[in-house]
């Protein structure tokens, strides 16, 4: 018990050291994923909105479904994710307002360049799917509850196959980088999203290519919304909605759209409406 | 081996380069491992004295329990301090989540048992003929404490840098509850983990040859210390 007492002390001692450093500035609390992240795109845009605004935003970059969580359980004022089927599920549920489109890109189905499974000439990834679970090559998949993993078991669903529990499917349980280097080791396929591929293909030398691309399906929603402040008191909605409002502005949109990846490739289009 | 070699070349740069952003993460880290060591060697020195000279109940409970402790998966306690401090947790109103006191807290959780057992293990070990000749030369409770403290201080040392490899090391624990913010909660070790995922595996391998020489650095010091109170006491 004097343990116990000791360390609720402690936390008191740090939450008043943190209170006075905390409340000087402006700041809210993001939760996204890894591939705004780790693409450098927040990297971009946010000392923009900084600049014009005041307003720090501190990044959090999980997997979707981890990020909604967060939100969901107030520990951050907004939400930027990709799975707009379960973003419109917690919105409906009231645990979220204000959910706004902002940018796309898209997936694309990645193996090996020799493409065992004979894949390169199929139209839709549907038929993709099929083929590498009749070839029997590997598919490695995130499954982590991302937003990524999320749109892969919409496909697998679609193709009227249940993936989980077999033999070569590896269900890594990691982010969209490692789960490529996986593949990559295993010469196996994945179904990835462009803006990680494209930004770590050549740093990882991944001997991988493109398979699959350009079916409407792999279409990659990424969407803003903000923590209801009915259900978390203490979130910072009025600058949370000042981020959502500037990132679906005019402005916020030609700043995603002028982001470009070392190799100057554009990684996401603006589609706010 | 080209990655290998290029990741000592890039790290013998930055630390010429002295880029600020590094420092920054840097100074965060001995901040924060900083912090947690001397909390956990606070709490966990006075854990192995009170279990050393006093009889208290349930005391080989207790010390089984620090022992299994030493091996607490980070992760795990990452967790635990994310459920306590998360907004919808007991202590969420304190807003502490992905601060660098959240990530002092899980490192304190992860090393004061470290420090407790360690140190245990050393008072317990003292030669009792000190004890007893101290007791006769009258020696107060107080004077005879200090004085076998004194006598342990070797392992105690030991287990103080013990703990502090375990903190500088700590990446699971701290990307939970800090989570890795940047400039605010990025850490060394959290940086490696991202810069591998971004796939700069260089520059993660330079990071991780800086943190393995602070930590050198830091523990030729406390070597020093260690030995200079062999010596003179």
């Amino acid at each position: 018990m004097r343990f116990l007492k000791l360390f609720f002390v402690l936390i008191l001692v740090l939450a008043v050291v943190n209170g006075v450093a905390l409340s000087a500035e402006k700041e809210i609390l993001c939760a996204s994923t890894t591939s705004t992240e780790n693409s450098g795109l927040f990297g971009y845009i946010l000392p923009m909105f900084e600049k014009n605004t005041g307003i720090k935003v501190k990044v959090v970059a999980r997997g979707t479904g981890a990020a909604i969580e967060m939100g969901k359980r107030g520990d951050a004022d907004v939400v930027f994710v990709h799975a707009k089927e379960q973003e419109l599920k917690a919105v409906e549920e009231g645990l979220f307002v204000n959910r706004h489109d902002v940018m796309y890109n898209d997936f694309v189905i990645i193996g090996p360049p020799n493409d065992p499974a004979r894949i390169k000439g199929i139209k839709t990834a549907i038929e993709a799917f099929r083929k590498i679970r009749k070839s029997g090559e590997q598919f490695v998949s995130r499954g982590d509850n991302s937003g990524t993993h999320t749109k892969e078991l919409a496909i697998w669903k679609k193709a009227g196959i249940d993936p989980k529990g077999q033999k070569r499917y590896l269900e890594v349980g990691q982010g969209m980088e490692k789960t490529q280097r996986i593949a990559n080791e295993k010469r196996a396929y994945t179904l990835t999203d462009r803006g990680t591929w494209l930004a770590t293909k050549d740093n990882d030398k991944l001997e991988m290519a493109i398979v699959l691309e350009g079916d409407p399906v792999l279409f990659n929603q990424y969407g803003v919304m903000a923590v209801n402040p009915g259900k978390h008191k203490h979130v910072k909605y009025k600058e949370a909605m000042e981020f959502i409002n500037w990132l679906i502005s005019k402005e916020g949109q030609q700043a995603i759209a002028s982001f470009k990846d070392k190799q100057g490739n554009r990684l996401f289009i603006p589609n706010a409406k | 081996m080209g990655s290998i070699i290029e990741g000592f070349r890039k790290a013998f740069f930055l630390i010429l380069n002295l880029d600020p952003e590094l420092l920054k993460i840097i100074f965060l880290s001995l901040k924060v491992s900083g912090f947690a060591l001397v909390i956990s060697t606070v709490i966990g020195l006075s854990l192995s004295t009170l279990l050393s000279f006093k009889k208290i109940p349930l005391q080989g409970i207790i010390i089984s329990l620090m022992n299994t402790f030493m091996g607490l998966p980070p992760v795990v306690v990452g967790l635990f301090v994310y459920l306590i401090l998360s907004r919808s947790g007991p202590l969420g109103f304190m807003g502490l989540l992905y601060t660098p006191s959240a990530m002092v807290t899980a490192q304190t959780i992860l090393a004061f048992p470290i420090v407790a057992s360690l140190c245990h293990s050393a008072i317990i070990s003292v030669d009792p003929i000190i004890k007893q000749s101290s007791m006769t030369l009258g020696a107060t409770p107080v004077q005879m404490t200090v004085t076998i403290m004194r006598e342990a201080r070797y392992g105690i040392m030991s287990g103080i840098i013990a703990a502090l490899g375990r903190v500088m090391a700590e990446v699971g624990a701290i990307l939970i509850v800090g989570g890795n913010i940047a400039g605010y909660t990025r850490v060394m070790t959290t940086t490696i983990a991202l810069e591998t995922d971004k796939g700069n595996f260089e520059l993660a391998l330079a990071l991780g040859i800086i943190l393995l020489t602070l930590s050198l650095i830091i523990n030729i010091i406390l070597y020093r210390i260690q030995r200079r109170g062999s010596v003179n006491g």
